[in-house]
């Protein structure tokens, strides 16, 4: 009798005549609601996340939303004005195509606002010329891990990113990448585009697919370990910087 | 003999960390006399409560989160035979292998021949209660494997030669200073100029394991769920050690007990909200990893899934106690416990310490191998009131009471909880939370935090009109 049959039987044995099936209520917000992107800012400088906005009219000079500069004024999490839905379809395409939607010159002033000169890691799906003169693209096409984690830093896309609770997902699109490559770098710079953001958790998991390796992050790598202080950057990227592109 | 073989069974002895070596009466007693103890978890558990607190009142539908997560769990242990085989099923279809392991010496085995079968010598290992279950690391080490602890607070105990004592903090019964004599006794090449701000100290795990990181090509790890309509895994994490060891090696082991299970990747959605909320404080922890089977040319490309009973099927036998199964490690509940504020987590001998680790270590073990964990609780109620998943704890703790009237153990248990119950600040917080929570209703509206976002929909047990150093006298 195989170990599979032992525990399969001790559990058919255990729930004896059968267990009750309860409904499961589904009275919990479930979306879609309003996107507020002010508080997405907020919520991701609330983590440590330096954040850089893009407006078609005035492309970022650099100057980053961080530290605590933003206050909480804006409205609370959207929980009414359901979005149509032939918008989400039309979402859906835009996925498609990452430069949709993203200003290739205002994503490069913001990227050089960061770093003035080095080489950065990028996905083989990223546009290049999203990086500024000086800053060196070393396209990951199966690099070591040694190499990557000499990079100054790693500039990818996202996926989805949830404005409640200030995250963003990766799901190693090609222009997202191998999970390796977010990792090893201690700076991590991510373009993320407005018709990405939901604001609830729940709408991100509809969106997602978990047949792709998906990596959730929300500010940089911290730990409360030693007596509770928060020390932000133990193992991942010690510094994450978010580039909005859209309203 | 299958019908033997087929009936649930306790966790072996002699094997892993269900059951301590001595009585929690006689440990507590030892912990109450280390003042420094105190303050560290008191400290601690006060920061913890209070950020949690401030998140949970963040959400409009924190009770009808609880509400679904309980009833996901409900439906998850009912169907647990199909739901585990459809895991299976999914996890192979991806490219992954998954074993069987009816208890810890089989665990251990599966786990150790796989690491053999990889011809590797070292291991690294992302914090899994499962695993220290289990005793793997003295497994492997017995086998001359080197397992490898990459959570700071793990290493931290590791090379301390020491003990978890809480389920998120394991080494929150420490302080900087400890922790710096730590590294430089027992960390390999640490500068000899380490100061003890926590920056620095971090800083200096983060140098000795990118190394390690980069150069073992086995990783061992638990999970907090498992998909069942997906065969999906996901490990929630803070520090980036987790990714680490999902990303690089070329072989992840992962150890999973059979009720990490959830129905589908839509319930993914509840206990996203749920954990973070209630273990770290937090709206989302820093980084959640999830993967399904192997992804080609993504990390690691050989994957096994190891699913362990363990003494569960006994448990889930128990249609009172089959509710500790629901749990997802939060640690909330000993973070409002008076009693473990005062006695830390060793006194529970288990790897389970705290509220949930009364009501699980002795239905794992058999109720006579742990038999006065039901007694180290004061019945004040605050754990049931702050488990996401609305696990009734009191009730659990008084029904394994019945099971095991122990006379002797538990007037000792009675006279440290006296002790320990007298005049606390924190128990008489507690007992008044319980109280007060009670009165406002349904959703805790209007109390400050961390009080609002607690429920109280239901009938707490009655906070004792005596003091227990009244009763203990008057009897
Ligand atoms: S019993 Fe509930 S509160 Fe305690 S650790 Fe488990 S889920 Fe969290």
């Amino acid at each position: 009798m195989s170990s599979k049959d032992v525990i399969l039987d001790r559990i058919r044995a255990a729930l004896g005549a059968g267990a009750e099936t309860p409904e499961i209520p589904r009275d919990y917000r479930r979306g879609p609601a309003q996107v507020d992107l002010d508080l997405l800012v907020e919520r991701l400088v609330d983590y440590k996340a330096v954040v850089h906005r893009l407006t078609a009219e005035k492309p970022d000079t650099g100057e980053p939303v961080a530290g605590g500069g933003v206050e909480g004024s804006g409205p609370q999490a959207g929980v009414g004005g359901a979005r149509p839905l032939d918008d989400l379809d039309h979402l859906a395409e835009g996925r498609a195509n990452a430069q949709v939607g993203v200003e290739a010159a205002a994503v490069r002033a913001a990227i050089a606002g960061i770093l003035g000169a080095g080489t950065v890691v990028v996905p083989p799906g990223l546009p290049l010329e999203w990086l500024p003169d000086g800053v060196h693209g070393l396209v990951d096409d199966g690099l070591s891990a040694e190499r990557i984690a000499a990079a100054d830093g790693v500039v990818t896309a996202a996926a989805v990113a949830v404005v409640e609770t200030g995250t963003i997902v990766l799901d190693a699109s090609p222009d997202q990448g191998r999970r390796i490559i977010s990792l090893l770098p201690d700076l991590h710079i991510c373009v993320l585009r407005a018709d990405q953001v939901v604001a609830s958790v729940p709408e991100a998991v509809a969106r997602l697919d978990p047949t792709r390796p998906l990596t959730w992050i929300s500010g940089p790598s911290a730990t409360s370990d030693i007596e509770l202080n928060r020390v932000e950057g133990v193992h991942g990227p010690r510094n994450l910087h978010v580039i909005l592109a859209g309203q | 003999m299958s019908t033997f073989l087929g009936m649930p069974v306790h966790a072996p002895r002699g094997v892993g960390h269900l059951r301590g070596d001595e009585s929690f009466p006689d440990a507590a007693r030892t912990a109450l006399g280390d003042s420094q103890l105190r303050r560290n978890l008191q400290h601690a558990t006060t920061t913890i409560r209070g950020k949690s607190g401030r998140v949970i009142a963040e959400l409009p539908d924190w009770q009808e989160l609880r509400s679904a997560g309980s009833a996901l769990k409900s439906y998850t242990m009912a169907h647990l035979p199909e739901l585990l085989e459809q895991l299976e099923e999914k996890v192979t279809a991806a490219g992954g292998v998954v074993h069987w392991a009816a208890d810890a010496n089989e665990a251990d085995r599966i786990v150790t021949d796989l690491v053999r079968a990889a011809g590797e010598q070292r291991v690294i290992k992302v914090k899994s209660m499962a695993t220290q279950e289990i005793g793997l690391n003295e497994a492997l080490e017995a086998a001359g494997i080197t397992p490898v602890e990459t959570d700071l607070a793990e290493l931290i105990v590791q090379l301390g030669n020491d003990k978890p004592s809480h389920i998120l903090v394991p080494a929150i019964h420490r302080n900087r200073s400890e922790i710096r004599e730590i590294f430089l006794r027992a960390m390999p090449g640490v500068d000899p100029k380490l100061t003890d701000d926590p920056p620095v100290l971090a800083g200096a795990a983060r140098r000795y394991l990118r190394e390690t990181f980069l150069s073992t090509k086995v990783a061992v790890s638990g999970a907090n769920f498992a998909i069942a309509d997906t065969g999906t895994l996901a490990v929630v994490e803070s520090e980036g050690n987790g990714r680490m060891c999902l990303t690089l090696p070329e072989t992840l082991i992962t150890v999973m007990g059979i009720e990490k299970l959830v129905p589908t990747w839509q319930d993914l959605e509840v206990f996203l909200q749920l954990l973070p909320r209630a273990s770290t404080g937090e709206r989302m922890n820093p980084y959640t990893s999830m993967w399904t089977g192997v992804t080609p040319g993504d990390g690691p490309q050989n994957f096994h899934l190891v699913l362990l009973d363990n003494g569960r099927t006994a448990v889930l036998a128990d249609e009172v106690g089959r509710q500790a199964l629901h749990c997802i490690r939060c640690s909330a509940c000993l973070n409002v416990c008076p009693v473990y504020e005062r006695t830390g987590g060793h006194a529970y001998g288990s790897v389970y310490p705290g509220p949930i680790g009364a009501i699980l270590s002795p239905q794992l073990t058999g109720v006579a191998d742990n038999a006065s964990l039901p007694y180290a609780s004061s019945l004040c109620g605050a754990c049931f009131d702050a488990c996401p998943v609305k696990i009734d704890i009191p009730s659990i703790l008084v029904h394994l009471r019945n099971q095991a009237p122990h006379p002797r153990t538990e007037a000792a248990v009675m006279a440290a909880a006296a002790y320990t119950m007298d005049h606390p600040r924190l128990y008489r917080s507690a007992q008044r939370a319980a109280k007060l929570s009670r009165i406002a209703g349904r959703r805790g509206r209007g109390l400050p935090p961390p009080l609002n976002g607690w429920s109280a929909s239901r009938d707490l047990p009655a906070p004792p009109k005596e003091t227990f150093r009244d009763w203990w006298r008057n009897r």
